[in-house]
């Protein structure tokens, strides 16, 4: 196989996500599909008016279990390049603070690749946003780590093999600061 | 673990970008041990690190703790409770990484070793 092309940035403070950029990465002759996925600031979370978002990391560790997790996609996916950028410091309304490119011959390897990579993100690399609201503002907790963070340190690297360990355990671990919403559980009223 | 070959594509802008902002003087070690000044092996220092929720209630980003040989990251996070006890609040929801890697709080810890505290993420 040719060489791995693969770009990971954690991108300063005030530097914004340029996305084509990381597209044009990807893209190669070779390859019939590229996937992206771009992670948002959005205005609202539970009625409360956002004003932005505050990202920092633990910057090593972060590109560490970046380039794990990419690792771990190659070995899953016919890939050919791989883009992913996440973005410190505020994140105003609108703007990205996450972006993943992905290429492949063919568009399944890709869009698949694609999820496995912003999911596994979410669950291990350590980074953090407190979202700021006209009036508060609280640290998150990504319900991906929750549910997963019984596999941390049980293992030589942060991706393997925890991809399927499962826990429905959606509680916030941290109290009731964050509540995830789960809609797989509907009431049903008994009818006679 | 798998080996990753990133050779030259990978980059950094900035290390530790927004990581400790808001510093701090640095905290000496909480614990000076007069044995460990004379024999020299029986006390290890390690270097603490803080995010988010955790350096909001300590204050700091990072600091140095000395303790004993064969402690293992767990003691380590004893004592770093006993110095903060707020971080008790929030002790369970977090695990440790014991240079740039996840880790058991069972693992021993050594000379020079970097000790994280990670608070719940919440990236992307």
């Amino acid at each position: 196989m040719a060489e791995e092309k693969t770009l990971v940035e954690i991108l300063d403070e005030h530097t914004k996500v340029d996305v084509v950029k990381y597209i044009n990465y990807v893209t190669a002759p070779q390859c019939g599909a590229i996937a992206t996925f771009s992670g948002t600031t959005r205005d609202t979370f539970e009625g409360k008016t956002v004003v932005e978002l505050r990202y920092e990391a633990y910057v090593p560790m972060a590109i560490r279990c970046l380039k794990s997790i990419c690792a771990n996609a190659r070995s899953t996916w016919n890939l050919d390049a791989i883009a992913v950028a996440h973005r410190l410091g505020p994140v105003p309304v609108q703007e990205t603070s996450v972006f993943v490119a992905i290429s492949s011959v063919h568009r399944a390897d890709a869009l698949d690749a694609c999820k496995f990579i912003i999911d596994e993100l979410k669950a291990f690399v350590p980074i953090w946003k407190k979202e700021v609201y006209s009036n508060g503002e609280v640290w998150k907790e990504n319900s991906e780590f929750v549910e997963r963070r019984s596999a941390l340190g049980k293992h030589d690297q942060a991706t393997n093999g925890v991809a399927k360990s499962k826990s429905h355990d959606r509680k916030s671990c941290c109290g009731t600061k964050v509540k995830v919403v789960e809609g797989a559980h509907e009431v049903r009223n008994p009818e006679n | 673990m798998q080996p990753v070959i990133l050779p030259t594509d990978f980059t950094i802008t900035e290390p530790q970008v927004a990581v400790m902002d808001s510093v701090e003087g640095e905290i000496q070690p909480q614990e000076v041990s007069s044995a460990a000044t004379e024999s020299g092996s029986s006390s290890i220092e390690v270097k603490v690190l803080f995010f988010a929720r955790a350096r909001d209630i300590t204050g700091v980003g990072h600091m140095p703790l000395q303790v004993s040989a064969g402690s293992t990251a767990c003691d380590c996070l004893d004592k770093v409770v006993a110095k903060f006890p707020s971080l008790a609040e929030i002790r369970e929801c977090m695990v440790l990484a014991v240079n740039e890697e996840y880790a058991p709080g069972s693992i021993i810890v050594e000379q020079g070793d970097e000790l994280a505290l990670i608070p719940p993420i919440s990236g992307g």
